[in-house]
This record gives structure tokens, sequence and C-alpha cells, in this order.
């Protein structure tokens, strides 16, 4: 009989994956391989509304339980892939059998860094990437009055001025001398650093937590590298991911800081592929090697990969785009811009509505938008055609990203 | 529960029941509709899962915010009168029986 397609990983880009196959017409076997005990879910939700509704899980499913049967593909719950038999094209399963596979499809995700300091193990320490610890986070919410995130990246952000809104007091820290450093150019930082205190949110910049204590009351109270001591009833813990590669490692897969993979997202054995988290891929925008952890990045390297395994393989090239929801400042970035050498400013930040767009050595290489979807949009048509947008162009009197991208 | 008629370009129509509460994005994505995307879970980010509402429906919708207002002006398929996200519509009592047609692509 033969094994079709296995996917391991039902994240947004295994589940993506598994019906973009029948979409494009796949007929063997789909078997997706779930390590959770619930129906495959969006993550995007718990870090913002799940927190503060009182909102069902059924509403989090990507799909309904039948809709997996009928679209014929076989979901495996609550197991797990010990090992990759790539002589014999099958797997190992902690439940102890074996699964043969014609194709075998990565998509792993990526696991949350942990603090290494003292008391990092506290149970009021808490993390947040799986539904059952949104779950616990929500219930800490609503039970507790002081609030401190270590990290000021999207997720902490969005968790911070969720929990803001709910009524606690919360206090950020982040290590680097700017909030989403990473990802935003800092004009973006400085915007939302501006907003998060308006609504009354601490941020400490620089800040590095050192040691994490309990009283008897079961308070916490955080040192932090400047020698202050804040106190919490609960923190978050939201420093960054690691891909998942463990599984490729040991099967001698190549990895480096991900699963390495080429255009056609295929790893270096061609009878696996890796998507989503945790595959580093060409970028094909300049070529370098790159990761991306994003809805977008998972879904169209699935969609992708769905065409290339029925027929149709086409280099991976879609635009990249994001997206943070903090209380109301809505974030879109367009394209990658942590390398921009040169921005330019369109609307005005006073009115809350406004965007960044990046260049490097003089080329557009995308848009950081605040509460202007036009403008985001426009900035992906604009990246996926072949046109080129100079600062001196964006900087012309009444430029709008929208005209241009419609030519005009 | 309320029902709601999703109409596919090809005119093929599909009843689904829907929660209270729950987003006609949502009910179309978890049943397995195709002309429903939704690829931002919800948040009006990302314009995949246009529609075009009955119109005995469209007035009993809440209004269109400014965010839906732009991104329904960035839609893959040609915006109408009767054009909204099915993410910013949520099942009530009030639209019961709510026709709503996909369009030819989202993308």
């Amino acid at each position: 009989m033969s094994g079709g397609v296995v996917i391991v990983g039902a994240g947004q880009a295994g589940v993506q994956t598994a019906f973009s196959l029948r979409q494009a017409g796949y007929a063997d076997a789909i078997t997706l391989i779930h390590d959770e005990a619930v129906l495959p879910y969006q993550r995007p939700p718990l870090s913002k509304s799940f927190l503060k509704e009182q909102q069902d899980e059924e509403a989090l499913a990507f799909r309904h339980r039948d809709v997996y049967d009928d679209h014929q593909i076989s979901l495996l719950l609550e197991e797990r892939v010990l090992q990759i038999d790539r002589p014999n094209k099958n797997i190992r399963l902690a439940t102890g059998s074996h699964l043969a596979y014609d194709h075998l499809v990565l998509a792993c995700g990526a696991s949350n860094n942990r603090l290494s300091i003292p008391g990092a193990e506290l149970p009021q320490v808490l993390d947040l990437r799986f539904l059952d610890e949104a779950i616990t986070l929500r219930q800490a919410l609503a039970n507790a009055k002081r609030l401190i995130v270590i990290g000021g990246g999207f997720i902490g952000l969005e968790v911070a001025a969720t929990a803001n809104q709910l009524g606690l007091s919360v206090t950020v820290l982040e290590a680097a001398d700017r909030l989403m450093a990473r990802v935003v150019s800092p004009e973006i930082s400085g915007y939302v650093l501006s907003r998060h205190s308006a609504e009354g949110i601490k941020v400490h910049l620089n800040a590095m937590a050192t040691n994490i204590q309990e009283n008897k009351e079961g308070q916490l109270t955080v040192s932090i590298s400047s020698g202050e001591e804040l106190s919490a009833d609960f923190i978050l813990v939201s420093v960054g991911v690691h891909p998942n590669t463990e599984l490729a490692e040991e099967a001698g897969l190549e990895t480096d800081d991900g699963i390495l993979v080429d255009e056609f997202l295929t790893t270096s054995d061609p009878d696996i592929s890796a998507v989503g988290d945790c595959a580093r891929f060409p970028f094909a925008f300049d070529t370098s090697l790159i990761r991306l952890e994003s809805v977008q990045n998972a879904v169209d390297q699935a969609r992708c990969l769905a065409e290339k395994l029925t027929g149709n393989p086409t280099p991976f090239q879609a635009v990249p785009w994001f997206w943070s929801d903090q209380a109301d400042v809505k974030l879109q970035i367009a394209g990658l811009t942590p390398t921009a050498d040169q921005t330019h400013i369109l609307g005005d930040l006073e009115s809350g509505k406004f965007s960044v767009c990046c260049f490097n050595e003089g080329v557009f290489i995308g848009t950081e938008s605040i509460n202007s979807p036009a403008d985001h949009m426009a900035s992906r048509r604009i990246l996926a055609s072949n046109r080129t947008l100079s600062p001196t162009e964006a900087g012309k009197d009444g430029f709008t990203l929208k005209a241009f991208a419609s030519g005009q | 529960m309320i029902k709601v008629t999703y109409v596919a370009s090809d005119g093929t129509k599909t009843d689904v029941e829907v929660h209270e509460g729950n987003s006609l994005m949502h009910a179309a994505v978890a049943n397995g509709l195709d002309g429903i995307i939704g690829e931002c879970g919800g948040s009006a980010m990302c314009a995949t899962c246009h529609v075009y509402v009955d119109e005995a429906f469209a007035d009993r919708l809440p209004p269109i915010d400014d965010m839906e207002e732009e991104m329904l002006e960035c839609t893959a398929s040609e915006r109408r009168k009767t054009s909204r996200l099915s993410c910013q519509i949520e099942a009530s009592s009030e639209i019961d029986g709510i026709v709503v047609s996909m369009p030819e692509t989202q993308i």
C-alpha cells in the first residue's frame, strides 16, 4: 500500500499542507500527525481575543473533525514521531507503530525559548504557545492584579495590551534598547512605546531579569539588571523561539537554525520537505537563507509545497507579511524591513495612522504600517511586482502607495 | 444556531448551522468551504474572507468600520455595494437565514 504524504505537525503549515494537497487534486493517502489531544487550532487569537472573551475552544479549530474525514485526511491526535528511517521511508511513532511514506513533510514548528535565571521554574512564571497554556494565562489574568511580561516582542506586547485592557497593572521588561527591535524600524518601536505608555503600561528598556523570588504569600519579586526590584502576581515569558530541528538532525538532514530547504522547500533528502517555522529557505528577494515565524509564511509555503507534490513545482517566492494587534494599534508589515538603511514616513504619527516605507541602498524593501491597511496591501502588491520604488519617488508631494501600486 | 447559506462562485449552495457569536468566516473555513480563506484568523488584516451579502440582509449588519472599509478597497475580486469581510459578521438571531456569495478568488 502506498504511504502517501505524511505530515509531521498540525500547526498552520501542516494543516494547510493537508488541505492544499486535496485542493490540488492529490489522490493518495494523507496522514497528519498532531502531538496534542485537541483538534488543530489557530494560534494568533491566543495572545489577544482568546484571553479577553470566554471564547469557545471550538472557535479556534481550523476545521471541524468531520471535515478531515470528508477530505480523507487521517488525523492522528496525541501522537509523536520518534524517528525517521530514511532508507526504508518510514517513521516510528511514540505509540509503537511504524508508518510508511512516499513523501514526508516536516512542519514541526518552533518551541519557546526559556529563561535560565533562578526562579524561572516557579508555577507563576507562565509560557504561551499552546492552547492549554493560553487557558492557564486566561485564568491568571482573571484572578491577578499585577503582571510582568518579560520580552517586548509581538506576543509579549499583545498580551501586555490585553492585560492592560482587562484592568491589570502591567510592566514589560525588554532587554534591547527598543521594543520589537528584531522586526521593526526605530520609528515604529518609538510610536508603539508611546502608545503603550499612554495607556498606562510601564515599559523598562535595556532591562534583563536576573532573578525571580517568591514570598510566603506567593507574590513574586523580579530583580532586573539596573538593580531595581519589581513585584508581580505572575509573569509571562516571551523571549523568542527556536525551530524544532531535533527529528531532522537525528535523521541526518542538513540543519542550521532550521531545517535547510531549497527554493522548492525540499530538504537534503528529495523525499522530505519542510515548511513553516522550522524551515530555513532561500529568500527570493535577495537569496539569503532565512527562517520566518508567521502565519503567512506557513500558509504560502504549504500551498507551494502542495503544488510541487502534485506535479507543478514552482520556486517559493511569496512576499512576507506580518501583523500584530496591540489594543488600538494595528501594526502590519509588508516585506522584510530589518535591513532598512533609509525610511520615509507617509501620514502623520499624531493621527495614529501612518506608514514607514523602508529602503535598503535605495531599493524599496517593505512598509511598516500603523492602522493603514490600504498602505499595507499596496506595498504587498508593489513588492510582488517588478516595479522599483525609490525614496525620491516616495518623498514626492501627494505620493500614495495605493496610487503607485495601481500604476498611476 | 442560525442557518447561513454560502453560495460558491459556480452557484453551488451550502447551508451551514453556525453558533451565535461565531463569525461567518470561521464557520465557512471550519466546515471546509474553499471559497473563503481567512488567513489572518479574523483580525480584518488580510481581506481573504470577502463576501457579497444578500441585499435583504445587508442593512441588518453592523456598519463597516474604518479598518474594514480600507481592506474592502483591497480585495482580490471586485468590491460591490454589498461587499463585506465575513470575519466581521457575527452570527446572531437577527441574521438567521442570511445568504452570502463568495467571490471567484480571494488571493
